[in-house]
């Protein structure tokens, strides 16, 4: 079941260590380049950044608190086409699972990629994140994550909160430090047999997965999942009828964001930017006569339902919608909720196996047959 | 108070349950007008932003109506549609608009009497229901 390896950790100094780590992977014979979080150079910033040249990993930081983006989209750009290179990415578990759905919607390929991931203990939102370097230095990554793993109150982002996946499923090569005392070392786990691969390259010492790694992480998976049962509870109260729905988005101006940042908002072309939705001016003043009145701009409930119908099968709760939302509407408790619901309904999971298809892209003649009828 | 009158949109295939309809009409057999069919060449074109337009719209109650498993004129269309509205079953009653406002059934074309005892049928349930919640309040 794998190959388990040890990262030393030097003078307490993670991310030297993580990089190291990272430098070896880059110098491997496999690998071309590598998509990674790296500090801008102003310093406040992380982005996704490929990564051709050993030097460029210098700056590079996959364990800072900060999500500015799903970078699942940008995996996607590099793979939706064969560029017949090999890629190492470096994702944070529901960046994995946001391309295991564009893969199945052909908008992507994991045949040339390495999967790398580390344990992830969640982030601030970009607005909190901006907040807390203003009033102080750059929050340090590894008091945070001593922080998270102790149960300890942090501002962080709401659907990390509620996210019960810290872990990856189906990265070739996972990065430990639930369970360990992550200071000193991390946990190299080489889970399938591309990451095997390069297991004996990187030179790390063998070890066994410590018994605590698993008691560790149910119980912060355990504290996550009434985190998101309040959640649950709380949105379900908002958004029970049109009414509280219109409540809800009384703030959302139409700007789309949430869409552009969400990672499985999968059409080339939203239907919101068609003809279909450049309304005549006559029509704008029918409606107002016949309802009375109308607000301008218009379409926001239909704009939101029906990105619930296209992609709540597949959210992957990330929270990245609720982060671009200009107006700060927490739009993805309600989506991370109704995904739940719509994939509970098709017993489908969003981004966990690739090899079970998009629930609305296969048909059959003998199911669901309590649908029809009076 | 008046009576309420409940306005049921109704997505009907043209092969089917259409047809039944017409079969209604010319056998002399009469339904509801709170049924306001749309012909559409086949259930599986029928868009969930069809559906919640209509409710957005004001509509009490939304049937999807075509042909019997197995009958479709483009093999599948109605598998399609029935995985969409199982899909809107999962999110409508999130949002207030329960479960039952919206329908799906299998009207086969020479089923005109079945089509206007399911009409009736549906507008029975409407009234029983009462308003649905996306109807403007000028309208009701
Ligand atoms: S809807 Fe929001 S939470 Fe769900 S995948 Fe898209 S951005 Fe992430
Ligand atoms: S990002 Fe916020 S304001 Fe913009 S469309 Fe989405 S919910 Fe509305
Ligand atoms: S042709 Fe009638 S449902 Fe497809």
């Amino acid at each position: 079941m794998g190959i388990q390896r040890s990262l030393n950790i030097e003078n307490e100094d993670i991310l030297t260590g993580i990089q190291g780590f990272l430098t070896a992977i880059l110098a491997s014979q496999d690998i071309d380049a590598m998509l990674v979080p790296k500090r801008t150079s102003a310093g406040h910033s992380i982005m996704p950044v490929l990564i051709s040249h050993p030097r460029e990993l210098n700056g590079v930081d996959p364990i800072s608190p900060q999500f500015p983006l799903n970078a699942a989209r940008q995996v996607s750009k590099l793979t939706k086409k064969p560029s017949g290179k090999k890629i190492a990415v470096l994702l944070r578990p529901c960046e994995i699972r946001a391309l295991i759905e564009l893969v199945k919607l052909k908008q992507g390929d994991l045949s040339s990629l390495l999967l790398i991931s580390i344990d992830c203990p969640g982030a601030y939102s970009n607005k909190e994140w901006a907040s807390q370097c203003a009033t102080q230095d750059m929050p340090d990554a590894a008091e945070f994550i001593e922080h998270r793993l102790s149960g300890r109150d942090l501002p962080i982002a709401k659907a990390c909160d509620a996210c019960e996946w810290p872990v990856a499923a189906l990265a070739d090569i996972q990065i430990g430090f639930f369970g360990m005392d992550y200071r000193k070392q991390l946990l190299v786990l080489f889970q399938t047999a591309k990451g095997e691969m390069l297991a004996d390259e990187m030179a790390l010492e063998s070890v066994q997965v410590p018994e605590h790694r698993s008691r560790q992480l149910n119980e912060y998976i355990s504290n996550r999942r009434s985190a998101k049962a309040q959640m649950f509870e709380n949105v379900r109260k908002k958004t029970n009828s049109l009414t509280n729905l219109e409540v809800y988005f009384e703030a959302c101006v139409n700007c789309y964001n949430c869409r552009v940042a969400c990672p499985v908002c999968y059409c080339r072309e939203c239907v919101f930017n068609t003809d279909v939705f450049d309304h005549d001016s006559y029509q704008y003043l029918v409606w107002a006569r016949r309802n009375g009145s109308i607000k301008l701009p218009c379409d926001t409930l239909f704009f939101h339902l029906t990105r619930l119908v296209h992609m709540s099968l597949s959210c992957v709760g990330c929270g990245q919608c609720t982060n671009a939302c200009p107006n700060d509407i927490p739009v993805s408790d309600l989506f991370r909720m109704v995904g739940e619901d719509t994939q509970a309904a098709f017993d489908y999971e969003a981004g966990f196996d690739p090899d079970q298809a998009l629930p609305l892209s296969e048909f059959k003649e003998n199911e669901f047959l309590d649908v029809a009828g009076v | 108070m008046a009576e309420f009158n409940p306005i049921i949109i109704a997505f009907v295939c043209n092969w089917c349950t259409y047809t039944a309809a017409d079969l209604a009409g010319t056998s002399r057999i009469g339904y509801p007008e709170n049924v306001r069919l749309i012909r559409v060449m086949c259930t599986g074109m029928v868009d969930p932003q069809y559906i919640i337009k209509a409710f957005l719209e004001g509509a009490d109650m939304v049937l999807v109506s075509g042909c019997h498993p197995g009958d479709c004129h483009y093999i599948n269309g109605n598998y399609k549609a029935r995985r969409r509205i199982k899909l809107l079953h999962a999110i409508l009653p999130t949002i207030g608009i329960e479960r039952d406002r919206l329908k799906l059934t299998w009207i086969g074309a020479s089923d005109g009497i079945q089509f206007a005892r399911t009409m009736q049928e549906l507008v029975v349930q409407a009234k029983g229901m009462g308003p649905g919640s996306g109807r403007p309040e000028i309208m009701t």
